[in-house]
């Protein structure tokens, strides 16, 4: 058998017939397989009956391929893709609610811009800002904060897909 | 037509003929158009509708037809999840329909409503809520063509209330629809070339033959391939049956309590040719040295199942018939006759064996009704000792006359297999074997016995303990027999006598095929209660966990 391979985060795209029911059905199958899903989005894709589902893993390449096998076995899921880590093409979006004293105003405001995020709303006591890239950028645009300062996070959990294939 | 008699008409359009069913609220209306428009299908009721469902389960491993039950809502729901899982594990097709409360009704908590659909989700092939009545037929063509097809498995069909009282015009469609659900026809010519050039390279071949190539009906394609190139032959348990076990090619079962010559094989081969097997941990012990000289050949219609326990050289995805058909139109040149000759060997100076000491050992219980009841009888099992026993000294000689459950392990699944097999076959002998303690895990079967003059013919293994844990407890705990003794249990000739079916007891071994001869020749349905020796252990044994050679054969 083969040695424990590293555990990293994989992410599996999975195209599903828009049934109820079919969103419990992969994240379930997932789960009862012993694996953990660290992110998962759901959205619509050219055809209007069908889902795709981007779902973040952590495993072994071994443990990949099993998943994939297993969610064959849903009738509902129609097709499934590992995202491999070369050729991968991720982003996820974030909303950020700051509370920003006024006279740190003006430097947030810069770091906005580095960050080619954009405030979406503003209050007396902060913004909502609004962040899209990879998840790393999103963490780090984060680190800049103190902890008391962010009111509120929501992150959508990374869509992807492969890139087009290099000639 | 409304909801409930498109279920009875789609049932005869899959030409359903049997169907085990317990009635109740939610599915009043199914069963008043069976009463009215059911001709041409036996209702099979039994007392509790876990029995039904392994009633259907062993009906279809006996007949390779899809098992079809019919429960209420709620715990008729519930009660059928055992027999669910059990059909799961084993893959036997298995179409289970349930009331479910009306559509407005659905989440409220309302009574008799659980969530059936959520429940059974893990442990089905796949499974349907029908909302709307016009979904209903082709729910059901999908139901069944998903339970029969690819790997089989169990599919859920719920059906509301007040889904079965609304009309719609009912045609049945021929075709289920399912673009997403492909299932192999075949294996890949190019890997059945590789398979035929590592054969004939290898000087020890094996094969190891699993329920799948029952379920996939392979078993004269299997003989073919074995005998066409004298290549010896291990089974798992759920192989048992699919060929002829009192020839010189096979070399028994394998795993936990396989036989040393098959483990010996297995550890010994060079190169494996898994056919329909899952390698599930009882088979493989430690999997990191499972088969540890052998390259690996892996045929499966489940591609899931390659690589999943055990890592596979050549993987094949397709039906174990037609994988076994094109090997058998192969060229293959090789001669294993060393190999055979070496198993020979090892399997003279290995037997299995068992100590005789003048108590009632249930090892010669089983051998002498290997012997005494005809070839084709069909053999139910409960799970633990008894299990094994007749895995191990039963010769089955035909497909589909081994039913026992085997990777849910399911105590209480003996009587109501049996009680299907009876259903399917009735002309027929059907022979159970149980435990003390399985047996009386559903023993209000024996009313169906009675209701339906069924005739099974049943040995109740009574060493009043539950010996397969008891016998760990032996071997790892001490002797500390928590939770294992059945010094309490009734008289299980007067239990049988309530039920109107003849009983006799068994204890000493000198009238052991005098009373086996009259239960096979007996015209009704019959109970042995064999009270054997209570220190009896199921030998040899491979400790969880452990490679196949570190075999223990003596306590």
């Amino acid at each position: 058998m083969a040695e424990k391979e590293q555990l990293t985060d994989h992410i599996v795209s999975v195209l599903v017939n828009n049934h109820p029911g079919v969103l419990s059905k992969v994240t379930s199958l997932i789960t009862r397989r012993g694996f953990n899903i660290d992110g998962i989005s759901a959205g619509n894709t050219k055809q209007s009956d069908m889902f795709r589902l981007t779902i973040v893993v952590k495993g072994d390449d071994r443990s990949i391929e099993q998943i994939q096998k297993q969610l064959y076995k849903i009738i509902d899921v129609v097709k499934v893709w590992i995202i491999t880590p070369e050729s991968k093409l991720d982003r996820e979006i974030g909303l950020i609610k700051i509370k920003i004293p006024q006279s740190l105003r003006n430097e947030i405001l810069q770091m906005i811009n580095v960050f080619k995020a954009s405030i979406i709303d503003a209050g007396p006591e902060g913004f909502i800002v609004e962040i899209t890239g990879t998840s790393e950028k999103i963490d780090s645009f984060l680190s800049l904060f103190e902890h008391h300062q962010i009111v509120e996070v929501a992150r959508s959990g990374i869509v992807a897909m492969n890139r087009w294939e290099k000639k | 037509m409304n909801g409930a008699r498109i279920v009875v008409e789609s049932l005869k359009k899959e030409g359903v003929d049997t169907l085990f069913c317990y009635t109740g609220g939610a599915v009043i209306s199914i069963f008043d158009e069976l009463h009215k428009h059911g001709e041409g299908i036996t209702m099979i009721q039994p007392r509790h509708e876990q029995g039904g469902t392994h009633a259907a389960d062993g009906y279809a491993r006996s007949t390779g037809k899809p098992g079809v039950v019919l429960v209420t809502s709620g715990p008729g729901a519930t009660n059928t999840i055992t027999g669910i899982a059990t059909a799961y594990m084993d893959s036997t097709p298995l179409v289970v329909i349930t009331g479910q409360v009306s559509t407005d009704k659905i989440g409220t908590d309302a009574f008799q409503e659980s969530d059936v659909t959520g429940i059974t989700l893990p442990i089905t092939k796949a499974n349907f809520l029908v909302k709307d009545v016009n979904d209903l037929a082709l729910t059901i063509k999908r139901a069944f063509f998903l339970a029969t097809t690819g790997r089989p498995g169990p599919v859920v069909i719920d059906i509301p209330g007040d889904v079965q009282k609304q009309e719609c015009k009912f045609t049945y469609p021929d075709d289920p629809g399912l673009t997403s659900y492909r299932p192999k026809e075949s294996g890949h010519p190019k890997q059945i070339k590789s398979t035929a050039k590592m054969l004939s390279k290898a000087k020890k071949p094996l094969i190891l033959a699993g329920g799948g190539v029952n379920l996939s009906q392979a078993n004269d394609e299997l003989n073919s391939f074995l005998n066409k190139y004298n290549i010896p032959v291990a089974t798992t348990l759920m192989g048992h049956g699919i060929n002829p076990e009192d020839v010189r090619l096979f070399c028994g079962f394998v795993g936990m309590h396989g036989t040393l010559y098959a483990n010996y094989a297995i550890q010994n081969a060079d190169l494996i040719i898994a056919i329909g097997v899952r390698f599930s941990d009882r088979i493989t012990g430690d999997a990191s040295v499972f088969a540890k000289n052998a390259k690996l050949i892996h045929v499966d219609i489940d591609p899931a199942e390659i690589g999943k326990n055990i890592p596979v050289d050549l993987p094949i995805v397709g039906p174990a018939k037609s994988v076994l058909k094109e090997l058998n139109g192969a060229d293959i040149k090789g001669d294993y006759s060393a190999w055979i000759e070496e198993i020979d060997d090892y399997r003279k100076k290995n037997p299995l064996v068992y100590e005789k000491t003048g108590t009632l050992k249930p090892q010669y219980l089983v051998e002498l009704a290997s012997k005494i009841f005809p070839e084709d009888t069909i053999v139910a099992t409960d799970v633990g000792q008894n299990q094994m026993w007749v895995g191990q000294y039963y010769r089955f000689r035909y497909p589909k006359t081994f039913l026992t459950s085997g990777g849910l392990g399911t105590m209480g699944f003996g009587l109501p297999a049996a009680i299907g097999a009876a259903v399917g076959n009735p002309d027929r002998q059907v022979l159970m074997f149980s435990g003390d303690g399985g047996f009386q895990m559903n023993m209000q079967e024996l009313n169906t016995i009675r209701k339906y003059n069924l005739k099974v013919k049943m040995i109740v293994m009574d060493n009043s303990y539950l010996g397969m844990v008891r016998q760990w407890q032996e071997l790892l705990f001490e002797k500390r027999y928590a939770g294992t003794d059945m010094g309490d249990n009734p008289d299980f000739i007067k239990l049988a006598e309530v039920f109107g079916i003849r009983a006799v007891r068994l204890e000493k071994p000198e009238d052991a095929e005098r009373v086996l001869k009259e239960l096979a020749e007996c015209e009704t349905s019959m109970l042995v209660h064999a009270a054997i020796d209570p220190n009896e252990n199921v030998l040899p044994m491979v400790p969880a966990g452990k490679p196949l050679d570190k075999v223990i054969t003596k306590f």
